[in-house]
């Protein structure tokens, strides 16, 4: 019964997407705006008609209505209620309404938000809006449909995949998918700009906090995602370079070029042909990236998304590619200017240098990641590309992009003398390499790290010192030092906001040379009251015990002490899990954290386990937590620079006083 | 659910449902293997015993196995190293690995069979020929290469184009202060605070 309203409404929205597009297209060539109103509220329209769809599932859910195959797929009866609502999200079929859904409401939001401001756009808007959001009713309606119907009531479920029913994977779909959706809103503008031939700024200022926070989304999805590797899937690691965390990399990557190269734009008025690209190849990304993970196209850990809508996803993202390169080439003559970088030594040249390195990257992760499929293209045979091959290829293009990120700021507009950029950096580097002196005195020897910890602590002295000389000018004219920085802060958003960015970044790069170069690791199999030891650290393994856990779940826990230098420091539990329903099983690591590193263990499951006999992984993970840390940095930063403006919330709300006036005359 | 609870032999490394298929697809190749693998075994032990050497006749521990194994792919759950791998394939897998270690077979060889049995897609690192050789070394390093060159040719366009109009204008001495568009340049980032500090002075 609720599933057939949740149906209808999904046809619902699908036909007023198509109104929409064709009433926005028509009311802008016969010049009737009330055409364009009518397809504007058919928008908003979508959002509550998908909105209805997404309730009428979580409610099949929670009533356990097992005659809806998506329900049957993803819930069971013990299930907790939390799960079933995130179960949404936890299949095929559901998490491409969720993602109309998100699409619907960022959709709708950005036109109501713009839609004074920005009018001349908005017919255009609508159209390429409606357009993505057909395609992807479109799945829903006909080709994955969560209300689908049994012909045979099972009594029970399946249950969510026990994969997905950790916290970490339960935020980590929605935040991918903001970010994702978030990036379509960037490329809807400029679509709108590029067809109305109105070049200017105005797409790229009235979208720029959307770009921020689709990016903030993407990159704390990304960084959600590792933190689940490293607690659920139990083999050490975060980051494994398979194509699924790839795919939503790419448009991460696209969309840092992005976020730096608009700045010349808007500075200088250059580089709008690239910018353009750079929306539309982010945008690119997207849409490929829910393809690669929605149809397990690269088989990879995430394939239990397999489906049949390859060719669907192909199709759209060439039309999508096609009607953008038609209306680029037909607007180029606008989007070239006479403006040109003047210096090697010039900030706007900085910002190319960044993106030379990013799209560099950035087109190595394409080439491997596709790698599997060109092979099987050409040699018939699936090929791999592992870890080791990654690193090794984009190793020195990350390195030299974080020493870019220490001198950028240095530079000034059109040109700067290497004379002073010299002087700024001569005590930094000095600094850096007594740093690493330091390090080689203790035993660290390997050049990798030694060389990676130098560019680590030369941009990260850099980037302070930019905070540093702020605050101080400030201090001068009589602030205090607390006022000082929250000024700077606040009024340089965007500028500080991107330092303290870069400050979390380096943070991470901290934590991963660590981690990478210095891991260490250990298997054994021990008897009850034997220990292993690996660097400073001992185990003594205790016993195993075995007991039932919530719903369909067996779980084998093992206890053991960990002693550092001797003393006991902490009692850890690695445990194995067993879902008996699918039997699928999963490795629970259990860690002792510290600021300078983990220690990490796993019950390893395919070995004979009894209660007083087992065997263990062991790794020792050094400054993996600055990972972590350099992340909520990170997002801080990213929140910094989004956050709106005094200044902008004044004005905007001066004119929401006009108008509630102008309406009340 | 009791059964369960005992501690006799569990079905810990049963498949995935997603895997299941594939494995059937394997199993035909899993069987000879496994038993040549038997065969090898015997054969191996067989040698030992008659050849009383010591050097063929040690333990091989986890760590040495998980050294080679990590860098070997399960060629039936893909992008899962052997290392991690939960399948009783892949176990399989690492007791040959265990047993060619305790024959003195060097990594390099092992790597080498596991290519000749399943494919270069089992390596972690694929050996250079090939559509490997073409997509992972020589196209990145083109591509790279290509965006260099247009880069510095780009950069060097726009140097003489600026050369020519800072001559025919005159002006070249003055080129950091002109501004060069309706926008306000930016100077020095000092200069900004002071100069905003200035506006909310007065």
């Amino acid at each position: 019964m609720i599933a057939n309203i949740g149906y209808i409404a999904l046809v619902l929205a699908f036909l007023s997407a198509i109104y929409s597009a064709v009433a926005a297209w028509y009311g802008n060539r016969t010049g009737k705006p009330a055409w364009v109103e009518s397809a504007r509220n058919a928008t908003i329209a979508i959002f509550f008609l998908i909105l209805l769809a997404c309730v009428a599932l979580i409610v099949s859910i929670l009533q356990d209505d097992f005659s809806v195959e998506y329900v049957w797929r993803v819930s069971s009866r013990e299930m907790p209620t939390y799960l079933k609502v995130t179960a949404l999200w936890g299949g095929q079929a559901g998490s491409l309404l969720f993602w109309n859904l998100l699409l619907g409401t960022f959709t709708a939001a950005s036109l109501i938000i713009n839609w004074k401001k920005q009018r001349v756009f908005m017919p255009y808007a609508l159209i390429v809006a409606s357009m993505t959001q057909i395609f992807f009713l479109f799945l829903v309606v006909f080709i994955e449909n969560p209300f689908a119907r049994l012909d045979v009531i099972p009594p029970d479920g399946n249950g969510l995949n026990p994969l997905l029913r950790h916290p970490g994977m339960i935020i980590h779909p929605p935040m991918l998918y903001l970010g994702f959706v978030g990036f379509t809103i960037p490329y809807t503008f400029a679509m709108a700009a590029l067809m109305s031939n109105r070049l200017d700024d105005t797409w790229i200022t009235s979208t720029r906090r959307w770009t921020l926070v689709a990016w903030l989304f993407l990159s704390l999805g990304l960084i959600l995602g590792g933190r689940w590797a490293y607690d659920v899937l139990g083999w050490g690691g975060y980051w494994g370079w398979d194509p699924v965390e790839n795919a939503s990399l790419m448009p991460w990557l696209a969309g840092t070029a992005f976020l730096h190269s608009v700045m010349i734009q808007e500075k200088r008025d250059m580089f709008k042909m690239w910018n353009m690209f750079l929306v539309i190849l982010t945008y690119s990304l997207v849409i490929l990236g829910t393809f690669v993970v929605r149809s397990g196209v690269i088989s990879s850990v995430h394939s239990f998304a397999q489906s049949a809508i390859g060719p669907l996803f192909f199709g759209f993202i060439s039309i999508m590619f096609i009607f953008s390169a038609y209306w680029v080439s037909k607007r180029r003559s606008a989007l070239t200017t006479d403006n040109h970088i003047r210096s090697f030594l010039s900030r706007e040249a900085a910002f190319l240098y960044n993106n030379f390195l990013i799209i560099a990257i950035l087109a190595i992760v394409f080439l491997f990641t596709y790698y599997p499929i060109i092979s099987e293209l050409f040699t018939g045979e699936k090929g791999f590309v592992g870890p080791p091959v990654y690193e090794r290829a984009l190793a020195p293009l990350f390195a030299l992009l974080l020493l870019l990120m220490g001198v950028a700021p240095l530079t000034m507009w059109y040109r700067s003398s290497l004379k002073r950029i010299e002087m700024s950096i001569r005590w930094p580097a000095l600094v850096a390499t007594i740093f690493v002196a330091v390090l080689f005195a203790f035993g660290v020897r390997s050049w990798g790290a030694l060389l990676g910890f130098w560019i680590v602590g030369f941009s990260g002295i850099l980037t302070v010192l930019e905070f540093w000389k702020g605050t101080r000018a400030r201090m001068r004219r009589g602030e205090s030092a607390g006022s000082a920085l929250s000024n700077l802060l606040s009024r340089n958003r965007r500028r500080y906001g991107g330092y303290w960015i870069h400050i979390g970044v380096l943070v991470m790069a901290f934590g991963i040379i660590g981690t990478e170069l210095f891991q260490q690791q250990t298997q054994i199999r021990l008897q009850s009251g034997e220990s292993v030891s690996l660097g400073n650290y001992e185990m003594v393994f205790n016993q195993v015990e075995r007991y039932p856990g919530p719903d369909d779940l067996v779980i084998t826990e093992a206890t053991v002490d960990v002693y550092q230098n001797g003393e006991l420091v902490r009692t850890l539990h690695p445990r194995t899990e067993l879902y008996t329903r699918t039997m699928q099983p999963m490795t629970i690591p259990n860690a002792r954290s510290t600021i300078s590193e983990d220690f990490y263990v796993l019950l390893v499951d395919w070995e004979p386990v009894s209660p007083d006999e087992a065997t263990f992984r062991i790794f020792l993970n050094p400054l993996i937590n600055w990972i972590w840390a350099g992340a909520i940095i990170f997002a801080i930063g990213t929140l910094i620079a989004a956050w709106p403006d005094r200044r902008e919330e004044y004005v905007v709300s001066n004119e929401l006083v006009r108008n509630a006036l102008g309406t009340a005359d | 659910m009791s059964f369960l609870m005992n501690w006799s032999a569990m079905p810990w490394a049963r498949p995935t449902k997603s895997r299941r298929r594939r494995i059937l697809i394997m199993r035909k190749n899993n069987r000879l293997l496994q038993t040549l693998l038997v065969v090898l075994v015997l054969a191996l032990s067989a040698i030992s015993v008659l050849a009383q050497d010591d050097s063929q006749d040690r333990t091989v521990t986890d760590d040495e196995v998980n050294e080679v194994a990590r860098d070997v792919y399960c060629p039936v759950c893909e992008n899962t190293p052997l290392d991690v791998c939960q399948t009783q394939a892949c176990a399989d897998w690492r007791e040959l690995i265990r047993t060619k270690l305790a024959n003195g077979e060097s990594k390099q060889d092992i790597f080498d069979y596991f290519a000749r049995q399943y494919g270069d897609g089992v390596l972690a690192n694929p050996p250079r020929r090939g559509v490997s050789l073409v997509m992972l070394w020589v196209l990145p390093a083109v591509l790279i290469l290509l965006g260099l060159l247009f880069f510095s040719r780009y950069m060097r366009g726009l140097r003489a184009a600026e050369a020519e109009t800072a001559v025919a204008s005159g002006q070249a001495a003055s080129l950091q202060s002109s501004p060069e568009n309706s926008k306000p340049a930016a100077d020095d980032y000092l200069a900004r605070v002071e100069q905003e500090l200035k506006k909310t002075n007065e």
